[in-house]
């Protein structure tokens, strides 16, 4: 039988946040956003982890994941590539999101607002119903992904 | 308008060994537990891969966290080791652990925690290790004590180590808490009991393990962990 999860609970930053991981590409573009829960109020004692390919859509071991604590705010942030497309996939991150009060962790996909025509044809967004509260918004500085928790608007989380 | 799409299968957050997102006795759940049913996900290379990280930053005596400063922290010094496999039971080898607790008497050196119990000057309470080749790890620390929380009235949380793991993939990834046998305060603790099937509760709990215990120096706790989710060959680094 697999070990059941448990909360990451309120200490984490202890043990998870030392070294800081969030910068996966220096220089690269600006990926944050904010973690709200279902009162719309923001979620301080989150942790968000990304797992993404390179440029050429290809994973490898020691490249594209990343880990941010979130701030008063509930604002995490990551400096990193956009991917590439894989298996014809639009170009996507993984996120994971833990938190105090979340037993297990919600996982989810951010996608990119400029391949409009590879996020129509993707058949993941393309099987969900609103699939607009997982693609990104552009903004001066590089792109917004809030991840709201409950509420119509919330984030779709999926299972594997 | 309609499009022919697939329709990804929704699935049910009642069943299996992980705990619902739901569970109103741990009451923080109830504004951030996602609402609607989870979709399942095909399983791309997106899903089937993931990060072998912490290999080049892993120091030699992060796994002792009874080692971390001039003097020795006050408590019962303890060794927890165990071994970490997938769901067919093969070793998830050179994996990171990362472990953070409170210290022995059930305070955090966190700027959060406002329990009056003595911060250990001696004590930080965070470690990591890397699995060996049979998936096998060891910490030395020690055993952390019980602490009140507000919960409910009078609510404390039984002693425990976090642990985060990572899988061969990103989805296996796996946060948890190993509990210690025999703790009184188990049937009054909400996140143990969100675990619903009491098999399932009894994989948080470590044993005593005197084959492993040093004479004269530690006592020994063994907890395997049995990571689940998709996995194909791992990628070389």
């Amino acid at each position: 039988m697999i070990t059941p999860s448990q909360t990451v609970g309120p200490y984490f930053s202890l043990g998870l946040l030392q070294p800081p991981a969030n910068e996966l590409v220096p220089g690269g573009m600006l990926i944050t956003g904010r973690v709200l829960d279902g009162a719309g109020k923001p979620v301080p004692d989150a942790m968000v982890e990304i797992w993404q390919a390179d440029e050429e859509g290809r994973y490898h071991a020691g490249f594209g994941w990343g880990r941010s604590g979130c701030d008063h705010d509930g604002r995490y942030s990551f400096v990193t590539c956009k991917p590439g497309s894989v298996e014809g996939q639009a170009p996507h991150l993984t996120v994971m999101v833990f938190a105090r009060g979340l037993l297990k962790a919600v996982l989810t996909r951010m996608y990119f607002p400029d391949e409009e025509a590879a996020n129509a044809a993707d058949r993941v967004l393309s099987s969900i119903e609103d699939p607009s509260p997982l693609v990104a918004h552009a903004t001066d500085e590089g792109l917004e992904f809030d991840i709201r928790l409950q509420g119509d608007d919330a984030t779709v989380f999926f299972a594997v | 308008m309609s499009r022919a799409v697939p329709i990804l299968e929704a699935v049910r957050d009642d069943e299996g060994p992980h705990p619902p997102y739901l569970y109103p006795e741990y009451r923080s759940t109830v504004l951030r537990a996602p609402e609607r049913p989870l979709l399942l996900l095909p399983h791309t290379l997106s899903e089937l891969t993931g990060p072998v990280y912490g290999h080049e930053s892993v120091g030699e005596l992060d796994h002792d966290l009874t080692r971390q400063h001039d003097g020795e922290p006050l408590g019962e010094r303890i060794i927890v080791t165990g071994r970490v496999t997938d769901s067919a039971g093969h070793p998830v080898r050179s994996s990171l652990i990362e472990i953070w607790q409170a210290n022995a008497a059930g305070r955090y050196r966190h700027e959060v925690d406002q329990h009056p119990a003595p911060v250990d000057p001696n004590f930080t309470g965070a470690g990591r290790c890397l699995t060996n080749d049979d998936g096998r790890y060891q910490f030395v620390t020690v055993k952390p004590g019980a602490y009140p929380w507000r919960n409910h009235p009078n609510a404390w949380r039984p002693a425990h180590i976090h642990l985060s793991l990572f899988g061969r993939a990103f989805t296996n990834r796996l946060v948890t808490q190993m509990y210690f046998p025999g703790d009184p305060l188990f049937e009054f603790d909400p996140i143990f009991q969100s675990v619903r099937d009491p098999n399932a509760r009894e994989r948080l709990i470590c044993e005593f393990d005197l084959e492993q215990t040093v004479p004269e120096w530690a006592l020994a706790f063994r907890f395997d962990i049995v990571l689940g989710g998709p996995a194909e060959t791992p990628l070389e680094p």
